[in-house]
C-alpha cells in the first residue's frame, strides 16, 4: 500500500512527476525519429551513389558517430554547442543565449540514429533489384517518381526490421539526456529517489515504464509491417 | 565442298566485309560529368576538410602542455579501466549467456519463460537505468548485504558497473547464441546422431563450430556496443575514460579534453572493428569461393589450367 502511495498523482506521490518525465522522453524520441530517418536516408543515398567523394564524405560521418559512445556525443554537442553558440551570439548580437539540453539531446541522438539508419537503408537499397529501376525507366518515370512510387514502398518493407530495432535503441538512449539535466523519465526518477530514499523501487518502476514503451512500440511496428505488406498475397 | 574450302570461303567473306567497314574508332575517353552527386561530394568533402582544419587550428591555439601532462596520463588510465570493464563483463557475460541461451532453447516451459524474462528485461530497459537500479538499489539493502558478507562488493561503483554490464551483455549474447544455434538445420543433428555421436559431442564438434561462425559478426557488434556503453559507468563515479574526461573538464573547463576522449574511443572502436573483420574473413575463408584481388572468381581459371 505504501508503494502505491508513492506512485499516486498529487502532493505526496510521484506519479505525476514520472508521467511528466515520460512525456519528455516520448517527445524527445518522437522529435529525433523523423530527423534521424531523413538524415539516415540521405546518407544512404550518398553511400549508394557512384561518386567517390560523396561516398567518402558519408562514410566519415557514419564512422565518427557509430564509433563514439552516445554519452560522449551528447556531451560534445551539449558543451561544444554551448561554447560555439555563445561565441557566435556574443560576436553578432552581444547577448547571452542558452543551448537547451532538449535541443542538444535531439541533435546528438539524431546524428547517432542517422549513422546506424544509413546502414539499414543501404542494405535495403542493395536488396532492390536493378530491374525495378530499369522497368520504371522503361515506363518513362522520372527519377524522383521512380523513387517515390517504385523504390520507397519496397524499401520500407526491407528496412523495417532494422529500423524498428533502431527505434527501440533510441527509446532507451533517450535516458542519457538525464545526465545533462533534462527532466526526462529517468531524471525525474532520480529526483524521486533523492527525496524518498527508495532507489530500488523507483528505478524498477522506471525500467518497467521503458519496457511498456517498447511493448507498445512493438504493436505499432507490427501494424506498420502489416501495412507495408498489404500488396503481398495473403497466405 | 570440303571443310577446308568452306573455311577459306568464310575468311574471304570476312575480309570483304571488313574492307568496306569504317575503321574501328578508339573508345571515347570517359567524361566525368558535373553531376549533382559529384558537386555534393565536393561540397561535403570540402566541409569535412574545413572541420579538420578548424580542429587543427583549435588544437594549436589551445595548445597547453601543462594540460596534456596533467590529464593525458589520467585519460590513458581511464582507458585501461574502460578496457578492464569491457573485458570482464564480456567474458563473464559470455559464460552466463551460455546458460541463458540453454534456457531459451530448453524444452521446459518454465525454464524457457525465465530465460525469456531475463533477456526481455535487460534488452528492453536502458543500461543507465539498470546501472542505477544495481548501484543505488544495492545501497538500499545494505544491511542484508552486510549480513550476507557481500557489502564489500556492492560498495564499489566499479563492481556494480561490471555486474550490470555483465548481466546486460549476457542477455544480448544469449539471444545471439540461441539464434545461431536455432539456425543450424535439424539435419546436422540428425546426421550426427545417425553416426552414433552422443549429444554432448554433437554439440561441441558439429553444432557449436557452425553456430559460432554465424554468431561472429553480431558478437563483434555487441563488444563494440559494450565499449561505447561502458561510458555510462562514468555517471556512477567510475573513473573510466569518460569519467576521467568529465573530471578533467570540471577542473580545467577546457573543452579539448572531450575531443581527446573522442579520438581515443574512435581509435579503439575502429581498431577493434577492423581486427574483427579480418578475423572473421580468416575464420570463414573456407565458406567462400577463392577470389583474386579484383574480386573475380579464380576457380574457373584453375580448372582451365
Amino acid at each position: 500500500m505504501e508503494f502505491l502511495d508513492l506512485l499516486s498523482f498529487g502532493g505526496g506521490g510521484w506519479g505525476d512527476d514520472l508521467a511528466a518525465g515520460l512525456a519528455v522522453t516520448v517527445a524527445l524520441a518522437l522529435t529525433t525519429l523523423p530527423i534521424g530517418l531523413v538524415l539516415g536516408f540521405l546518407l544512404a543515398l550518398a553511400k549508394d551513389s557512384d561518386d567517390p567523394g560523396l561516398i567518402r564524405a558519408a562514410t566519415i560521418f557514419t564512422t565518427i558517430f557509430r564509433g563514439l559512445p552516445e554519452l560522449l556525443t551528447l556531451f560534445i554537442i551539449y558543451y561544444g554547442g554551448q561554447i560555439a553558440l555563445q561565441k557566435l551570439f556574443r560576436l553578432l548580437f552581444d547577448t547571452y543565449v542558452e543551448f537547451s539540453s532538449f535541443t542538444a539531446g535531439v541533435i546528438a541522438l539524431s546524428l547517432v540514429f542517422a549513422s546506424f539508419a544509413s546502414e539499414v537503408f543501404l542494405s535495403a537499397f542493395r536488396g532492390i533489384q536493378k530491374g525495378q529501376y530499369e522497368g520504371a525507366y522503361a515506363l518513362g518515370l522520372r527519377p524522383t517518381t521512380t523513387m517515390r512510387l517504385v523504390i520507397l514502398p519496397q524499401l520500407i518493407r526491407l528496412a523495417l526490421p532494422g529500423l524498428s530495432n533502431l527505434w527501440l535503441i533510441l527509446l532507451k538512449d533517450t535516458s542519457l539526456v538525464s545526465v545533462i539535466a533534462l527532466n526526462d523519465l529517468l531524471r525525474n526518477t532520480n529526483v524521486a529517489v533523492g527525496v524518498t530514499k527508495q532507489p530500488f523501487f523507483f528505478y524498477f518502476v522506471a525500467c518497467m515504464i521503458y519496457l511498456v514503451l517498447s511493448i507498445i512500440s512493438s504493436f505499432g511496428i507490427n501494424g506498420i509491417d502489416r501495412w507495408s505488406r498489404r500488396g503481398e498475397a495473403t497466405k | 565442298m570440303t571443310m577446308r574450302e568452306m573455311s577459306a570461303n568464310q575468311a574471304a567473306n570476312q575480309a570483304y566485309v571488313s574492307d568496306r567497314l569504317l575503321p574501328a574508332e578508339p573508345p571515347p575517353a570517359s567524361v566525368r560529368h558535373w553531376s549533382k552527386a559529384r558537386i555534393a561530394g565536393i561540397v561535403l568533402m570540402t566541409l569535412w576538410a574545413a572541420i579538420a582544419i578548424a580542429l587543427v587550428v583549435f588544437f594549436i591555439s589551445a595548445w597547453n602542455p601543462a594540460l596534456l601532462t596533467r590529464y593525458g596520463p589520467k585519460l590513458l588510465d581511464g582507458l585501461l579501466v574502460t578496457i578492464e570493464l569491457v573485458v570482464l563483463s564480456v567474458a563473464i557475460g559470455a559464460v552466463l549467456a551460455g546458460i541463458v541461451a540453454a534456457g531459451r532453447l530448453s524444452k521446459n516451459r518454465w525454464t524457457r519463460g525465465l530465460a525469456f524474462a531475463f533477456v526481455y528485461f535487460f534488452r528492453g530497459t536502458p543500461l543507465l537505468a539498470q546501472t542505477f537500479l544495481v548501484y543505488y538499489g544495492a545501497g538500499q539493502f545494505r544491511e542484508v548485504f552486510e549480513a550476507a558478507g557481500l557489502w564489500w562488493f556492492f560498495r564499489d561503483a566499479f563492481n556494480c558497473a561490471a555486474l550490470t554490464f555483465t548481466l546486460n551483455t549476457a542477455a544480448y549474447q544469449a539471444e545471439i547464441y540461441a539464434g545461431a544455434i536455432r539456425g543450424i538445420s535439424v539435419g546436422q543433428w540428425e546426421g550426427a546422431r545417425a553416426l552414433g555421436l552422443s549429444p554432448v559431442v554433437i554439440f561441441i564438434k558439429v553444432v557449436a563450430p557452425q553456430a559460432l561462425i554465424t554468431a561472429l559478426r553480431p558478437l563483434g557488434n555487441e563488444i563494440i556496443f559494450m565499449i561505447k556503453g561502458s561510458a555510462i559507468a562514468s555517471v556512477i563515479t567510475v573513473y573510466d575514460l569518460l569519467g576521467e574526461t568529465r573530471l578533467a573538464f570540471s577542473r580545467s573547463f577546457d573543452f579539448q579534453v572531450y575531443l581527446w576522449a573522442a579520438g581515443l574511443y574512435l581509435v579503439v572502436v575502429e581498431a577493434l572493428r577492423r581486427l574483427w573483420d579480418a578475423a572473421e574473413r580468416r575464420l570463414t575463408r573456407h565458406l567462400k569461393p577463392a577470389q583474386d584481388s579484383s574480386g573475380q572468381q579464380v576457380v574457373a581459371e584453375q580448372l582451365g589450367a
